[in-house]
């Protein structure tokens, strides 16, 4: 046994392959002894992975990015080598927007060009009327619930920084937030999602797999200086979380797999709920409509697991196209350096897993090459890059 | 310190003894503009209209990563706002994370003034730590001291001992198995209940 490693998790479902590797004896077979430690927000698991009081968190994607390139915080390198999950988060709206909407749709309401083209119509009415604009809560400057909000409403011409606003709130105060008025709609990962559905207070609008295809959302990360110095652990890491995410991609586990998710000092939530969202099967609306989707949360397969550059690449251009950082090469390849491929395939000992990096697809927009990211950004009209 | 001088600071707690207590330490040193925030909603819209120079949150609150959007460019901010410290200055980062308290500074406040507020910062959170620390401690020695007297209570009557004698035999038997007389008695309790 090596010493005991500390890992930080925000109590959301996609940290689920995390969480049942450490519950459910992966990591203790690897002879890993680890202690999960719940945390209320990202900026304390950034921090506490930074300064070492972490040896390994459950991060978001953008936030390993960002870390690494000094973005909003002190530099400190990050590697992920581990992809936690894949989509999983959802735009939930208030049922007074969801009624303004669907008034101004015009085509399917699971289309998202729709639905933002409605959203551009109501966001032109209030403005006439002169009412407040639209506030849309989101979980972190660098998150992709900020990226896929503003990706979506951009594609019909919404500026997300002049049209609407969008605002930071903690997870578990989005619900409150949209209950009395505070926001409008929000875009944030599961159990939120389904809460709001089932206290009548939200339509679930889109599916963020609805927008994107494929968005790396979460990521196991370490410190980069501590990937090097302990690769076994790291492989250890590794071979725990993809035998937990096979487990729980397995039907006949799901039952167990949600109640280990569930308990209190976990994710803390009903078991049914997180069921939900594992098997994609969704309750959209309070009035008990039901969608269903093969891409609401991959945790464990098509691999999932592998992280992918580029995707990190894909992320490094939403900082850019929203004025986060400028572009620059070399930041892009620190930025794609950071997700490991590598470290995931010296641990299972293969090449690869057979999956070949997808094509990156979404409604809007040109197929995203990470070897022309200016390109791609120029072909959208909105955007707030800066020189 | 005079008025103009002295940086306008926002403590953001919804516990009130710790802001109390900090708010306490920064006007013994001479800081005189503080505000405190309680109320988490609409936490931006509340410290833009107090447009702070400092801003201090605890890290327990959730409410941490809303200040984090303060970073970015938009129409909301009206100042920018920097990191507390600078890359070099790892040590401070570490002792306020431990510590429990977060600071976020608008640029152009110079370090040297910056410094003795974190330090600050630091041992005022440490202090509170350990008061509720003791706090915690002398409710559970209360709670330990009821559990005892009960114990004492079933041995004196069960095996006709004088109060001393239960006492003893309640000591002497944690120290030979090693574990806290509190939870001896404990289980002397769940047993006595079981036996009913």
């Amino acid at each position: 046994m090596t010493a005991p490693l500390r890992i930080g998790f925000i109590p959301l479902v996609d940290a689920a392959a995390l969480i049942v590797a450490v519950d459910k004896g992966f990591a203790a077979a690897e002879g890993l002894e680890v202690e999960l430690v719940r945390e209320v927000s990202w900026s304390n698991v950034r921090d506490k992975l930074n300064i070492g009081l972490f040896d390994a968190a459950h991060l978001l994607a953008p936030v390993a990015i960002a870390s690494s390139l000094g973005l909003g915080h002190v530099k400190v390198p990050i590697a992920a080598p581990f992809n936690l999950g894949i989509n999983g988060n959802a735009i939930t709206v208030s049922p007074a927007l969801h009624a303004a909407l669907m008034e101004e749709i015009d085509g399917d309401r699971f289309d998202p060009l729709a639905t933002a083209k409605a959203l551009a119509k109501v966001v032109a009415k209030r403005r006439k009327a002169g009412a407040d604009p639209l506030t849309f809560g989101m979980t972190f400057p660098f998150s992709t619930h900020n990226y896929q909000l503003r990706f979506w409403m951009a594609a019909a011409g919404v500026d997300p920084d002049e049209d609407v606003r969008l605002v930071v709130l903690p997870p578990p105060y989005m619900v409150d937030s949209l209950a009395n008025g505070h926001v409008d709609a929000f875009c944030v990962g599961a159990p939120w999602n389904s809460v709001a559905v089932d206290l009548g207070i939200g339509h679930i609008l889109h599916f963020v797999s609805d927008i994107l295809e494929r968005v790396a959302e979460k990521v196991l990360a370490v410190r980069q200086v501590w990937a090097d110095k302990n690769p076994d652990v790291v492989a250890s890491l590794v071979r725990a979380a993809v035998k937990a995410a096979e487990f729980i991609e397995q039907p006949e586990n799901l039952a167990e797999a949600t109640q280990l998710l569930a308990r209190p000092e976990r994710i803390g939530v009903d078991a049914e709920v997180i069921q939900r969202t594992l098997t994609g099967r969704l309750k959209i609306s309070p009035d008990g409509t039901f969608r269903e989707s093969g891409r609401y949360l991959l945790v464990g397969r098509e691999g999932a697991g592998r992280p992918d550059p580029v995707q990190a690449a894909w992320l490094y251009a939403q900082m850019v196209r929203w004025g986060q950082t400028a572009l620059s090469g070399e930041a892009l390849k620190t930025a794609m350096a950071v997700f490991r491929p590598d470290l995931y395939d010296a641990a299972l000992e293969r090449v690869g897993d057979g999956h070949a990096s997808p094509p990156f697809s979404a409604f809007a927009g040109p197929t995203f090459d990470p070897r022309d990211v200016a390109g791609y950004l120029a072909s959208f009209a909105v955007g707030r890059r800066v020189p | 310190m005079s008025a103009e001088q002295s940086p306008k600071i926002v403590i953001v707690d919804e516990s009130p003894i710790r802001a109390a207590i900090l708010e306490e330490g920064l006007r013994e040193a001479g800081f005189t503009q503080i505000v405190h925030i309680r109320e988490m909603q609409s936490l931006l819209a509340r410290i833009y209209a107090v447009d702070p120079d400092i801003i201090l949150i605890d890290l327990e609150n959730p409410s941490r990563d809303v200040l984090e959007a303060m970073f970015q460019v938009s129409r909301a901010v009206r100042r920018p706002i920097a990191m507390f410290v600078d890359q070099s200055d790892s040590s401070s980062i570490q002792a306020s994370v431990e510590a429990g308290v977060s600071a976020y500074i608008v640029d152009g406040l110079k370090k040297e003034r910056i410094k003795p507020i974190l330090d600050l910062c630091v041992s005022r959170f440490n202090a509170f730590a350990k008061l509720q620390e003791e706090l915690e401690r002398t409710k559970s020695q209360l709670e330990d001291r009821k559990i005892i007297e009960k114990a004492k209570g079933i041995l004196m009557k069960v095996k006709g001992l004088t109060e001393d004698e239960a006492y003893v035999l309640l000591r002497s038997t944690a120290m030979r198995e090693k574990k806290k007389i509190g939870e001896i008695a404990q289980s002397i309790i769940t047993a006595s209940e079981m036996l009913k």
